[in-house]
């Protein structure tokens, strides 16, 4: 029997179903996990960037920290599915939304809770953790 | 350096399910573009092969259909860009008739999505987006779309109406397109009908009636040298104008949502480089993938000011008699969308136009039109402008 490496395969608990298991930005999950969505700066040249990453394209440097999302974004467009793909047919129906902070946008769910007549374009709303099944985890949009 | 001309063009029936391999599927569009062109597979100098390899059962199917197309030992290689593939290869050949690396060129379409279920299909089409940080929430293509669909309505209060107009259109000119997989009328009725298929959602405000078919389906076009066309054709169609760019994968990265970037950005490249204006377009074919897709394609092309897409339709400007006619093949909302041979078939109704032989859909007299292609939503744009003698 030989040595297991270990792989660092956090990012896999990302969404219903995540196609990306391994990635420099994997403490994102941990963050996820303490309650908070985090977007990474650059510390060379402060560009923020959501989703995070671990190289800044402005710069190329790969020195990055870590900033919450906070505060309210506005709901700049939305849509509610009525099919889903494979391995996401349980959440149906659900909404995808974008949400726009100025310095930067945030791709992600609408809150299952939220009533269809509330969520109109122009509203803002807030970026939550939320805890999904089998241990996974995503973030949703809630009113505020 | 000459110019660059398209000398045949050709694709197959598309159809629900190809009973048949890639190979032969392929064969089909080929055969019509080199008897179209009037060579045969030894005049051809390298052949591109176009298409979306999530699909795709065979490795590097480049290899197989040269051989099987009579195109060995010529260069042979796969080009892919989502739903824009076919113009990208156009995009190619003309930069390798241009540098005189070849002066006969294949660019070969084909996308059979029959292979797997819709399901599936629709999975693998939402991977087209950013499957680190959008395809976790559960994405797909009709949902993207739907997003644009919802901002463009809020901004400029266009309808479901407005949208159901465009799906009508192309239902006129698909019934009489017999390469088309969806032949049936349509009527903006069928949309106001909750109990109709048309009416059914499939991401909101987008309905059954808003979405393109997935097809299988191959195209293909003959691209050659301004001394090979005027040696092998009598009638060369000349390419005047060619625009791609790309845009942030994520929709987080995004700033317009009621509209695609790249696509305009394209369109303003094709429009420079063939120096010509959205006034002096005859007729044109858009990526109606969705109906809102080619609401937005009016805009970005510039048949009409962000905003006034709904006028040209209502107004039916858009028809084969209008001012701008679109999509008078039926469109991707009538034909079906088989991916990688979509660009190919738009390029050759184009062409079909410009010779005046396009049949029952022949616009008048057409001198310039234009091709926009998109790949995945808005990810890829391609505009290509072509021009006859
Ligand atoms: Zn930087």
């Amino acid at each position: 029997m030989g040595k297991k490496k270990e792989i660092d395969d956090r990012f896999k608990k990302f969404g219903t179903v995540s196609f990306t298991s391994t990635t420099k930005v994997n403490d994102f999950i941990d963050h996820l996990e303490s309650d908070q969505v985090m977007g990474s700066r650059c510390k060379s040249c402060n560009q923020k960037y959501f989703p995070p990453r671990a190289d800044c394209h402005a710069c190329f440097s790969s020195d990055m920290e870590w900033f919450e999302i906070t505060g309210t974004g506005k709901l700049i467009t939305y849509s509610k599915l009525a099919f889903a793909p494979v391995g996401f047919q349980d959440d149906v129906p659900y909404s995808i939304a974008v949400l726009d902070y100025g310095e930067f946008k945030v791709f992600g769910r609408i809150a299952a809770e939220m009533a269809d007549e509330e969520v109109k374009i122009g509203i803002p709303m807030k970026t939550i953790v939320n805890r999904l099944p089998n241990n996974q985890m995503n973030f949703v949009f809630q009113k505020v | 350096m000459g110019k660059v001309a398209i000398i045949g063009v050709g694709q197959s029936r598309f159809v629900r399910s190809y009973p048949g391999a890639i190979r032969e599927l392929v064969f089909e569009g080929f055969k019509e573009a080199v008897t179209d062109a009037g060579i045969t597979s030894k005049d051809i100098g390298a052949s591109v092969v176009c298409s979306a390899p999530e699909y795709d059962k065979q490795r590097s199917p480049a290899g197989v259909f040269a051989e099987y197309l009579g195109l060995n030992p010529q260069p042979t290689f796969y080009v892919e860009s989502l739903c824009s593939s076919s113009s990208m290869g156009l995009r190619l050949a003309y930069s390798l008739v241009k540098s005189g690396l070849h002066d006969v060129i294949a660019v070969l379409g084909f996308q059979k999505m029959s292979e797997i279920s819709s399901s599936e299909s629709q999975e693998r089409m939402g991977r087209g987006a950013d499957i680190q940080w959008e395809s976790p929430f559960g994405t797909m293509m009709p949902a993207y779309y739907a997003m644009h669909a919802q901002a463009h309505m809020d901004r400029y209060g266009t309808t479901l109406d407005d949208l159901a107009l465009i799906r009508v259109k192309a239902a006129t000119y698909g019934q009489i397109n017999d390469r088309a997989v969806y032949r049936k009328p349509v009527t903006a009725d069928m949309f106001t009908d909750p109990d109709h298929i048309m009416s059914k959602p499939v991401s909101s405000p987008l309905r059954v009636g808003d979405c393109c078919a997935n097809a299988d389906g191959s195209s293909c076009i003959i691209v050659a040298s301004e001394e090979k066309a005027r040696a092998f054709c009598k009638k060369p169609v000349w390419i005047l104008g060619l625009g791609a760019a790309s845009a942030s994968v994520n929709l987080a990265g995004r700033d317009l949502f009621t509209g695609l970037a790249a696509a305009k950005q394209a369109a303003d490249q094709a429009y420079q480089m063939a120096g010509v204006t959205p006034a002096d377009i005859d007729v044109a074919e858009v990526h109606d993938c969705f109906t809102i897709a080619e609401m937005m394609a009016y805009e970005n092309l510039g048949f009409a000011e962000p905003g006034q897409g709904p006028e040209l339709i209502r107004n039916k400007e858009t028809y084969k008699e209008g001012r701008i006619p679109v999509n008078v093949d039926g469109g991707l909302l009538s034909k079906g969308h088989p991916i990688g041979a979509t660009g190919g078939s738009q390029i050759r109704t184009i062409v079909l136009q410009l010779r005046d032989e396009a049949g029952d859909i022949q616009v008048k007299d057409p001198r310039i039109a234009l091709v926009h292609n998109i790949g995945g939503v808005g990810l890829y744009g391609n505009v290509t402008i072509l021009g006859r003698e």
